[in-house]
């Protein structure tokens, strides 16, 4: 039933099972619409053929309506909409909720490409790669104006805007690929910026994620771009480490916990800071991000505010990666880089 | 010119004067309300960049000169107080009165724009100017040219009105000394002098927004 | 019903458009009726712009890939097709038009109560439009009609004068509102009180309503993004701290109830065509008037149903996905009004009522649509999508244009005094509306599949729907052009029209076709509402004034 109504409607193939809870509301608002509309129109034309004007000068009764109509007029369509809604919205608040265990993904939309980045993993241009019955959460943002990240076969769709990031995520079912729009006008290049998502069984998504960190490229996701320096052994962790170390950061924080100018970064990420005037903030990503760009918003309690602003001096990403490195930096974790311990070997598949 | 007589004034589709006049008074009333929405939107602006930057905003507004700006809004209240007696007498059909009352109303309309320019032209010395064009070296927090973006926005087109008003306010002027109005008719000054009221009512609003706070 | 040799005496002595004669009497007059005329000249020009824009666009799409332009250009089609449909017709044709012409007839008023300021919308309009047209000959925008910040801060195609153009549109639309309000208020005749006004003044009014206080946050909103295009000010670039969103909130907060400025005047055209040609009262007068009103108060709370996936938090989704709901319940309750009033009806089907009925249609449908993408989850697959695009053509383009169409046949014997030939008018209307269904039909399953709108180019899977729209766009296009044929065709050889040639008991009747330059010798005394049919139209509708 749910295939042919899908098939019937041109629906694309439900990728996950929020896009089939989706495609039942959908069905059942056609269904509702398609009979109420029904009922209108043979109500209308048999009026109209009733009724119909039988001489020149015909006279009509004065008719009024009892108050039971008008409150039928509302009252039905009301239930109609507000279940309609009831069932909506909660499918998309659970849209906006990632679970806590998601594997996160970096996207950044630019003109007019996609940009994926895993943490500690491989960068890759317009395909993601996932794995099937696991949940993905998807950090996004903008290099240049607003695009939108949509997946038809997920009904997924989130925009991606400059000077802040914005979340989404799915869990798709099943190994499959499925198309990438972008979905907000973003110039000439707007309908060419098409991506794939790539949907591989959990572990050999495991085993092509391990074979990225170790820098042996299975296979190419997408043509190199000569002037984009993309080097796929090279994690976000590792990136940033490196930025920081470029713009200054170690001169005022230390990353092993010793107390200097500023907040030590080790086991910074999830801490409840507590902060000047008495409030108490959790460093999640968005703190840590609006630290680096308006230091002066929340200083933690005991230091002084002397950070200076990074506002317009560090792109998106590069504060990406930064936050990436801060995150690594936990005391149950030995070292930010990958270790070099044993060497995966895939399992042979059949 | 003598006064029009009652006849020749009142409009054809019009079936009484105090109708017509009724008119003209929700006519001005909505063309205001009109004016309230288009500062609405700046002033939605304004609300939304405080509570982002609430530091930096703290800190440019205190680079205004807030004696400058008090003496601008005196200015204006009295400004509305003379307007306001300009049609006291007019009702009265005191035209000299009134026509000297709109003379001071035009000139404290005059020193407000000249206290502006000499604040504009710090601004512009300081380097404190909008978007892209902001240099102040002593004040770089994120959001700081977002300040002066919607000082300029907000006290820009607030003095195109002033400057709008100023032109109202003096074509009633002349009108009144060449005895245009009388007792029996003075809605122009009285609906001219009602946008000068909301231009000074602007005022009021931006002042503490982008002084004081 | 043959017309009287008395008609034909009230057709060829002096009437408001033979009274004045020359190009300078038109110019400078201050008659409602000819600034009615004027409005339908421009207006009917820009529609056929917009059309001719929207034909290329069409045409383009008939192939995956470039066809007959390539991307900047189809940028521009469609931001030009935009703007000219929205600001240079939608939003001033039906009030500019029959709000116009007969708002005072229909409340014993002999003009607007500014008439000097109606004339000043007449130039406002030809200004606007010249700066836009400027614009557009100069390579236009490429940005969408929605303008989205940063990319519309940030192009370099001329978005300027098309923003400086729709401002200028706009305070024209300002003042026509604040003078039909006005006139509402103070020019009723005597007897006249607002539980007989005709419901078309009651719809007017409420859209009178919205211009004016929608409108001027557009202006700023506009001028905002065309200071920062050209000053680079940055009050939405983030790297000066701006917020884009902020431009996305402001501009839906006007263009939202500017979706109501648009479809409020269709109703008003309903109303007063079923009543008429159903030769009954309308079942729920009070429902129908007061829901004119309540679509523009809830209309200005849901704006945030454009922003659903914009990152805006649940907590706004949510209030504005139910505020949305409320609003589609005012227009159900019109329709099932509407409806009902064909009850012990005398119904006759002529070109006005199968418009309407196609209007019925496409606002079942269209707003059906509509309440689906408010649920939210499911505006979150829809979302500029074509699934969006077919929703508001079938609303604005399909369902208003048919109110348009509704209006103009309804009223053109009186306007002009002569009757358009029948049949044509029904081909023109029946290929109009199969050809809407036909256009729109396939963008809502091109939506469903997923296929982004203002895409240049798109995926094979594609392409036989889009080759269908344009196939029913085409069918629009003939229907149009006989529809104009007909009715310019009307002019010069139609039938002498009567005074009342559709036995209207509408107020508007009560005077010659076409009007004389004074609407009333005296002043009228209103005993009763309108569309009261239990007593026969009398045959030839001269109606006594108190003087």
């Amino acid at each position: 039933m749910n295939e042919l109504l899908r098939q019937l409607l041109f629906l694309p193939e439900q990728g996950t099972a929020y896009a089939r809870s989706v495609d039942q509301l959908h069905y059942f608002i056609v269904l509702t619409t398609m009979i109420g509309a029904a009922a209108v129109f043979t109500t209308l034309v048999a009026f109209v053929i009733v009724y119909r004007r039988r001489h020149a000068a015909q006279t009509t009764p004065h008719v009024e309506p009892k108050p039971i109509h008008e409150v039928l007029f509302v009252g039905v369509p009301l239930v109609l909409f507000l279940t309609w809604f009831a069932i909506g919205f909660p499918q998309y608040v659970e849209l906006q909720t990632p679970p806590k265990d998601a594997m996160d993904v970096y996207v950044q939309g630019k003109k007019w490409m996609w940009k994926f980045a895993y943490p500690g993993g491989p960068n890759s241009t317009d395909v993601l790669r996932v794995p099937a019955g696991r949940p993905v959460r998807l950090l996004m943002t903008s290099r240049d104006v607003i695009h939108s990240f949509y997946v038809p076969a997920f009904r997924l769709k989130q925009d991606v805007v400059p000077g802040r990031y914005t979340q989404t995520w799915f869990r798709a079912t099943a190994p499959g690929r499925h198309q990438l729009f972008c979905a907000e006008f973003c110039g000439t290049g707007h309908s060419a910026m098409l991506g794939e998502v790539v949907v591989m069984p959990a572990a050999e998504f495991d085993a092509w994620l391990a074979d990225q960190r170790r820098g042996v490229v299975a296979a190419q996701d997408s043509a190199p771009v000569p002037s984009e320096d993309i080097d796929v052994r090279t994690s976000l962790v590792e990136q940033g480490r490196r930025l920081a170390a470029e713009y200054g950061c170690f001169k005022c924080h230390t990353v092993d916990g010793t107390q200097h100018i500023g907040p030590s970064w080790l086991d910074l990420y999830e801490r409840r800071e507590r902060l000047d005037g008495g409030k108490t903030v959790v460093a999640d990503e968005g703190y840590l991000t609006r630290s680096i760009m308006d230091p002066r918003a929340d200083v933690v309690a005991g230091f002084q505010p002397v950070m200076p602003t990074f506002q317009g001096r560090i792109p998106a990403p590069e504060v990406a990666a930064i936050v990436e490195f801060m995150k690594s930096l936990r005391t149950d974790v030995v070292r930010a880089p990958p270790s070099q311990g044993p060497v995966y070997v895939p399992v042979p598949s059949k | 010119m003598q006064p029009e007589t009652q006849a020749a004034r009142l409009a054809h589709h019009f079936p009484d004067l105090r109708t017509q006049e009724n008119a003209a008074r929700l006519g001005m009333w909505l063309f205001l309300a009109t004016e309230v929405l288009l500062f609405t939107a700046l002033f939605t602006a304004y609300s939304v960049y405080r509570y982002l930057f609430v530091h930096a905003f703290d800190e440019a507004s205190r680079l205004m000169h807030t004696g400058l700006g008090a003496a601008n809004t005196l200015v204006l209240l009295t400004s509305s107080l003379t307007a306001a007696l300009a049609v006291y007498y007019a009702r009265r059909g005191q035209a000299r009165r009134s026509a000297v009352l709109l003379a001071a109303t035009l000139a404290f309309a005059a020193t407000f724009m000249v206290i502006k320019a000499f604040e504009y032209g710090h601004h512009f010395h300081e380097g404190q100017l909008p978007g892209r064009f902001y240099t102040y070296p002593e004040l770089q927090l994120p959001g700081a040219s977002m300040f002066f973006t919607l000082y300029f926005l907000m006290t820009g087109v607030h003095g195109l009105h002033v400057l709008i008003g100023m032109g109202v306010l003096a074509f009633l002027m002349v009108r009144t000394l060449r005895g245009g109005y009388s007792t029996a008719y003075s809605t122009p000054v009285e609906l001219g002098v009602l946008y000068w009221h909301l231009v000074d009512l602007i005022w009021i609003f931006l002042f503490p927004l982008l002084y004081l706070i | 019903m043959s017309p009287s040799p008395a008609s034909e005496a009230v057709y060829n002595r002096p009437n408001y458009l033979t009274a004045d004669r020359g190009v300078r009497s038109w110019l400078t007059t201050r008659d409602h009726k000819r600034i009615g005329v004027m409005f339908l000249v421009l207006t009917a020009a820009a529609l056929a712009l917009g059309g001719f824009f929207a034909l290329l666009i069409r045409i383009e799409l008939l192939t995956p890939g470039p066809t007959i332009m390539d991307a900047m250009t189809y940028n521009r089609m469609f931001t030009l097709h935009g703007v000219v449909m929205i600001f240079l017709f939608m939003i001033p044709a039906i009030p500019g038009i029959f709000g116009n012409f007969f708002l005072p007839l229909m409340i014993g008023a002999q003009d607007v109560a500014f008439p000097r300021i109606n004339l000043a919308t007449v130039y406002l309009y030809l200004l606007g439009a010249a700066i836009a047209v400027y614009g557009m000959v100069h390579g236009g925008a490429d940005t969408g009609w929605t303008f989205y910040t940063p990319y519309s801060t940030t192009t370099t195609t001329k978005v300027a004068p098309i923003l400086l153009g729709a401002f200028v549109l706009g305070l024209g639309s300002i003042l026509t509102g604040i003078n039909f309000i006005v006139t509402t208020h103070t020019l009723r005749a005597p007897g006249l009180t607002w539980h007989r006004l005709p419901l078309f003044v009651w719809a007017i009014y409420a859209t009178s309503v919205i211009q004016v206080l929608a409108t001027p946050v557009l202006g700023m909103t506009l001028l905002l993004v065309t200071v920062e295009n050209v000053f680079g000010f940055g009050i939405f670039d983030p790297a000066r701290g701006g917020d884009p969103i902020l431009f996305q909130h402001l501009f839906w907060f006007y263009s939202h109830p500017a979706v109501y400025i648009m479809v409020l005047p269709a109703m008003a055209v309903v109303s007063e065509v079923i009543q008429t040609f159903a030769r009954k009262n309308m079942f729920g007068y009070k429902a129908v008037a007061y829901s004119s009103l309540g679509i523009a108060f809830v209309g200005f709370f849901v704006w945030g149903h454009h922003l659903f996936t914009s990152g805006q938090s649940a907590f706004d989704s949510g209030v504005f996905g139910v505020l949305s709901m409320f609003v589609g319940l005012f227009t159900a309750v019109k329709v099932f009004n509407w409806t009902a009033t064909l009850y012990k009806g005398a119904i006759q089907v002529s070109a006005p009522f199968v418009y309407i009925v196609g209007f019925l249609f496409y606002l079942v449908f269209g707003g059906m649509t509509g309440i689906a993408l408010a649920t939210v989850s499911l505006d979150v697959h829809w979302q500029d999508t074509y699934f969006v695009v077919a929703h508001f053509h079938f609303v604005m383009a399909a369902g208003t244009v048919m109110a348009f169409l509704a209006a103009l046949h309804y009223w053109w014997p009186k306007m002009f005094g002569k009757t358009y030939a029948e049949r044509p008018a029904l081909v023109g209307g029946f290929l109009v509306i199969f050809g809407f269904a036909a256009t729109f039909v396939p963008q809502f399953l091109l939506g469903n599949m997923g296929m982004p709108r203002r895409y240049y180019s798109y995926p094979e899977r594609f392409w036989p729907l889009n080759v269908a729209s344009t196939a029913g766009a085409s069918l629009v296009a003939i229907g149009f052009l006989i529809v104009l044929v007909n009715l310019v065709v009307s002019l010069a050889w139609g039938r002498v029209a009567g005074p009342n040639p559709w036995g209207s008991k509408g107020y508007e009747w009560n005077t010659p076709s076409p009007p004389d330059k004074e609407n009333f010798p005296g002043t009228p005394v209103f005993t009763h509402g309108p569309h009261e049919y239990q007593e026969p139209v009398p045959a030839a509708a001269e109606v006594t004034h108190a003087a």
